[in-house]
């Protein structure tokens, strides 16, 4: 008996004339509405609930408001300058061979990130009360309440806490660098120092910039700790302001709008630092390697 | 070929050699790498130092530019004591800058390359020059270019090392090492991390090198290119010298049962 005439079965690798449908991601599309949904009751219940919005575009421009901006910027930079110096001075203190850099710079790691910072500034803030005077005998002296002013007072707190954090940091990105680049660089006869100023820090700078960056955002934040030794960051401004006029939530939004631009502006910083340091890395450049010319 | 010339030249002119080691002794731990090695290199002299793994050839290199510290013994290039001043009847040891001064005499080709990653092709090369002797940029730059021009790399002047081959990279080290115008040059397996199509360059380049004058320390497992190109070859095992001699004694005919075995083991 002869089997009927079935069409020949397609085969699996002959695609030519067939429809592509493109994989569809149906659960994206249900997070995506139910986010857009709470989000949107969210604004709602802003909108609707008592505050009084107004107000809250007017003081963002409010001089005290602009002054605490300016303050909080400015103490987020000297700080996080002090702080990466020491951070890099200690790192590299850490791990040198000399036993009494070593020791001090352990110490020093120690004590700062061993004490909470509130307390560290509070001490900073209230110097006087141990030496009431300061400076070199006989060359310079003056009031330790004539220096240790609200501003100095936090940098030297923000800015020291924070070396002690960025010491560990940067001694992670050194640990980082291959040691084979140690030993060329010590090959063309750099000393230890310039070895790490021109071949071993730049390469850390990679690993080093995402938690400095992640750092100096927390520190825009931190300042704010400051407004117990009167230091008149925004936050304290906002503070200061709401106690006169009771428009708490429209203060607390104004600082809060000016925190998130301060941060976005640093994370667009941030990218463009850590592209410059990316180079010669693999991840600068999407190009393949080429063949020999 | 003229290698046997050059020793016998070398022997009846008496020169001062390069490179004198003296009974040093080098330990990591309680594993002795070294043990009481002395050797003399005459300048301008290729010698090829062949071994088994572990049997002290890089540690001996490494010991001739202080990147390691030896336990016992002394060593002198070029008349000068490495990693000591003799002060009347004292050694004073030396500070790090000394050290780094010192090391100067001596360029380093590493089995990895090492090339500084952050760097091009010719910064590499330059990087030295500017900031260890102190070269004006201009200046610099100009006999590094002429420096790869001769290993044959001028197109990747502004290649980062990730871009570059294992052989172009190693290529731009030997040329970052002869930019400190070294006096010796020390080559730690140079070979042993290039896919095998890639070794051909590099030799090419070494070969040249040779040529040149240049006095060489070359630790290898290229047989040919020992034979070639050097003008002796010493034999390292379990931190001693047990055979040196010109090439095709020691290769070809080695009298040591170690060496013998080696040897065997290498070429068939």
């Amino acid at each position: 008996m002869r089997e009927p005439a079935t069409p020949a079965p397609r085969d699996i690798l002959d695609l030519a004339g067939l429809r592509l449908v493109p994989r569809r991601y149906y659960g994206r599309w249900i997070a995506a509405a139910l986010i857009l949904l709470i989000m949107g009751y969210i604004v709602k219940a802003f909108a609707e609930g008592q505050i009084e919005w107004t107000i809250v575009g007017q003081f963002m421009t409010a001089p005290a408001i602009l002054a605490g901006l300016v303050n909080t910027v400015i103490m987020t930079a000297c700080a996080m300058a002090l702080g990466i110096t020491l951070g890099v001075v200690f790192a590299v203190m850490v791990m040198s061979p000399n036993p009494v850099l070593k020791t001090v710079a352990t110490f020093y790691i120690w004590l700062f990130r061993g004490t909470p910072l509130l307390l560290q500034l509070l001490i900073w803030f209230n110097l006087a009360l141990v030496f009431p005077k300061m400076g070199i005998p006989g060359v310079f002296e003056a009031r330790t309440v004539d220096i240790m002013t609200p501003f100095f007072a936090t940098l030297l707190g923000l800015g020291m806490n924070q070396g002690a954090y960025t010491a560990e940091v940067v001694r992670a990105g050194i640990l980082s660098v291959d040691v084979g680049q140690t030993e060329a660089a010590k090959s063309i006869g750099m000393t230890r120092l310039t070895t790490l100023r021109r071949i071993v820090l730049p390469q850390a700078m990679r690993f080093i910039i995402p938690p400095v960056g992640n750092e100096f955002i927390a520190m825009v934040k931190i300042t704010s700790v400051a407004s117990v030794i009167q230091f008149s960051e925004i936050l304290r401004n906002a503070q200061t302001i709401y106690y006169a006029n009771a428009r708490v939530i429209e203060l607390l939004l104004v600082a809060a709008a000016w925190y998130l631009m301060v941060v976005t502006v640093l994370q667009i910083g941030q990218f463009f630092l850590e592209r410059h340091y990316a180079k010669g890395s693999g991840h600068s450049r999407p190009k393949a390697q080429q063949p020999e010319a | 070929m003229n290698n046997t010339l050059a020793i016998q030249n070398a022997a009846q002119s008496e020169v001062k050699p390069l490179v004198r080691v003296r009974r040093v002794s080098k330990y990591f731990g309680d594993f002795r790498a070294l043990n009481e090695v002395s050797l003399d290199i005459p300048a301008g002299s290729v010698t090829c130092i062949v071994g088994p793994s572990g049997s002290g050839k890089s540690t001996l290199l490494r010991c001739l530019n202080q990147l390691e510290k030896i336990n016992a013994g002394a060593i002198a290039i070029d008349g000068e004591l490495l990693g000591f001043r003799l002060q009347g009847d004292a050694l004073h040891e030396l500070t790090d800058a000394e050290i780094a001064r010192q090391r100067l005499n001596t360029g380093m080709v590493f089995q990895r390359f090492n090339l500084f990653g952050h760097l091009t092709a010719l910064e590499n090369i330059i990087e030295g020059p500017v900031t260890v002797l102190r070269q004006p940029r201009k200046q610099a730059i100009e006999i590094g270019e002429a420096l790869l021009a001769r290993v044959g790399l001028s197109a990747k002047r502004n290649s980062y090392p990730i871009e570059l081959s294992g052989g172009q990279q190693q290529r731009v080290a030997i040329a970052r090492a002869l930019a400190m115008k070294p006096k010796l040059m020390l080559f730690d397996e140079p070979t042993s991390a290039l896919d095998p199509e890639l070794v051909g360059e590099v030799l090419t380049v070494m070969r040249e090198l040779a040529g040149s004058g240049m006095t060489m320390i070359v630790v290898t497992h290229e047989m040919g290119f020992a034979r070639e190109v050097g003008n002796e070859v010493i034999f390292m095992d379990h931190g001693e010298i047990i055979e040196r001699g010109l090439p095709r004694a020691v290769l070809d005919n080695p009298t040591n049962a170690r060496a013998r075995d080696f040897v065997n083991a290498v070429i068939k």
